[in-house]
């Protein structure tokens, strides 16, 4: 894979298309979106498993985006793959679109889980996991926490069951961008030291920044390698990543970019309104 | 002696015979598998079972996700919990991608006695049929409880399904044919018709009896499906007498006192007196005792019966 030049194209384009569709639909989440973008772009046009032509197959790996308002990171990553055409991604949260605020798996091909309301994604990561054990299949469940998000009670509840189950074939990254709606998470509620936490309740945990692939590639390995726990990767990102007066904003957790916001951000990120 | 068997006992039983028949079924718990009879399951299957520990939201989440993989998910706990505690998680991660998911509560009504009003759930009819996709069942005896469940295993999509902890007499007989969506007349009568669901349908019938040596034909109806709820009987029921008395071991406000005073005041309006707990929590005590003391009886039956005919 050398350099990843292919990958690094992809996420430029989902970042491109996350900020234009956001823009066209006047609302939804541009910062938790763009601090995932090479997770996502690694998991689903590098790593897993899957098969764009048969969404459904049974034997994929699967994918839970537990922090549900990142739903635009995860519809570009799924166009790009080509699960659905680009040209859908102009309906995000309108009216009979397929694309809805947050992933709904009955109405969008490649979307594993429904998800939205916050915590909720692990645990049911946990019940496909245990399917898997239970069916002796290989497939592999890959979950995106956001920081904030760990805040919530459920999430604890599954961190436990995931290791006293010994489901090694989870692997969760945590989007560890530092902020929430209502500010930094430090001020808010800590959740320091995450690492620590997670430890104790018997998972394995590698820290990695969320923005290199090296890094996210070499955790995805070693979380592949450990047996008998689950991983979590803890990835230093940046809420906004690529967009100069989003990155590291609060303000920019739900909202979108007004016109003249959304083109000084596609000049940023190289790609024109009509790109 | 008239038999009694309790309704968590019958799902036991029920799972028991599941689990054998289809290798998809799995079964969770929070903590409470030796209450909920999911025990049983655990004893024949313990590859197919998974103890969450005590976490209502989890359970439900993580049934959630095994039914994404095509199993057969049995999440148990009491009601209280399976309906409050856990509501949401069972909104947005079940009902809302209509996942293929059996939630069989326990311990549901003031019959839970003892323990008091934090866990006698007298609000879990309302809540679960709230929820789009969600088929709401509320069995009335051992036998038609059985049958609820494997019923529940046939139908695609969610399913809530009602049970107690107390034993109750058997009313049906074995070949008694429980059918989803669907009531069941087990008495015939044209001046009331008393329609009850769970361990209530029991009293309907006594309370019928003592009617009828008063001059008074009152009809029986069991609703046991409380959604989606069988409209022709109850239209029928509405038509065919002079008025309707609703029993249920639940709040009067959005059980199946509310259901059927929807569907008539819809179709065929007549007059309805509901009897449930009337918008008030329970309280420690003998189960047969709360009943008396919160008008879950015979006499409040026939007295909202007579109350009906006088107007």
């Amino acid at each position: 894979m050398g350099n990843y030049d292919d990958l690094k194209l992809a996420t430029k384009n989902m970042r491109i298309n996350i900020i234009k569709m956001l823009s066209q639909a006047k609302s939804g989440h541009p910062g938790g979106s763009l601090s995932a973008c090479e997770i996502l772009a690694a998991l689903y046009l590098e790593e897993m498993n899957i098969d764009p032509k048969n969404p459904n197959w049974e034997d994929r790996d699967r994918f839970v985006l537990s922090k549900g308002h990142g739903a635009p990171v995860l519809y570009a990553a799924l166009a790009e793959k080509g699960y659905f055409s680009k040209e859908e991604l102009n309906h995000l949260r309108k009216i009979d679109s397929m694309l809805q605020g947050h992933p709904d798996m009955k109405g969008t091909p490649g979307v594993d889980m429904t998800t939205g309301s916050l915590g909720q994604g692990l645990s049911a990561a946990n019940g496909m996991a245990l399917a898997g054990k239970l069916d002796n299949k290989d497939y592999r469940v890959y979950v995106l926490i956001g920081d904030g998000e760990s805040q919530e009670g459920i999430v604890w509840e599954s961190a436990m069951l995931a290791s006293h189950y010994n489901l090694d074939n989870i692997t969760v990254f945590l989007d560890h961008n530092g902020l929430q709606i209502d500010g930094a998470n430090r001020e808010v509620m800590n959740i320091e030291p995450i690492e620590d936490k997670f430890k104790s309740f018997g998972w394995h945990i590698i820290n990695i920044d969320g923005h290199f692939f090296k890094e996210i590639f070499a955790a995805i390995e070693e979380a592949k390698n450990t047996k008998g726990k689950p991983t979590m990767i803890v990835a230093k990102t940046i809420k906004g990543k690529g967009v100069s007066f989003m990155e590291d904003e609060a303000g920019w957790h739900g909202k979108a970019p007004s016109e003249e916001e959304t083109k000084r951000a596609l000049e940023e990120l190289g790609g024109g309104i009509d790109d | 002696m008239t038999k009694m068997i309790a309704t968590r006992d019958a799902y036991g039983e029920a799972l028991k015979e599941l689990g054998r028949i289809n290798k998809d079924v799995v079964v969770l718990d929070a903590d409470l598998s030796g209450s909920t009879k999911t025990a049983v399951f655990k004893k024949e299957y313990p590859e197919r079972f998974f103890n969450v520990g005590i976490a209502e939201q989890n359970l439900m989440g993580t049934a959630a996700g095994l039914a994404t993989a095509g199993k057969l998910p049995f999440a148990s706990t009491f009601a209280m919990f399976a309906s409050g505690r856990a509501f949401e998680i069972i909104r947005n991660s079940i009902c809302y991608p209509n996942l293929n998911v059996k939630i069989a509560a326990t311990h549901a009504g003031i019959t839970v006695g003892e323990d008091g009003a934090t866990h006698q759930a007298l609000e879990d009819i309302s809540l679960m049929r709230s929820l789009p996709n969600m088929v709401v069942l509320s069995p009335a005896d051992g036998v038609e409880a059985k049958q609820c469940i494997y019923k529940a295993a046939e139908h695609n999509g969610p399913v809530y399904i009602r049970l107690g902890r107390s034993k109750i007499p058997v009313i049906f007989d074995e070949n008694y044919k429980f059918e989803i969506g669907k009531g069941v007349e087990l008495k015939k009568g044209n001046d009331i018709a008393l329609i009850a669901t769970g361990i209530m349908l029991e009293k309907a019938l006594v309370a019928a009896e003592e009617l009828s040596k008063e001059g008074i034909s009152a009809r029986v109806i069991n609703i046991s499906t409380i959604k989606p709820i069988d409209e022709d009987i109850i239209i029928k029921a509405a038509k065919e007498t002079k008025g309707i008395v609703t029993v249920e071991e639940h709040s009067i406000i959005g059980g199946l006192g509310s259901a059927v005073t929807e569907v008539v005041s819809e179709n065929a309006p007549t007059y309805v007196e509901r009897i449930g707990t009337m918008d008030v929590f329970g309280e420690s005590g003998d189960g047969n005792e709360l009943l008396e003391k919160y008008g879950l009886n015979v006499k409040n039956i026939i007295d909202k019966s007579k109350k009906i005919l006088s107007k």
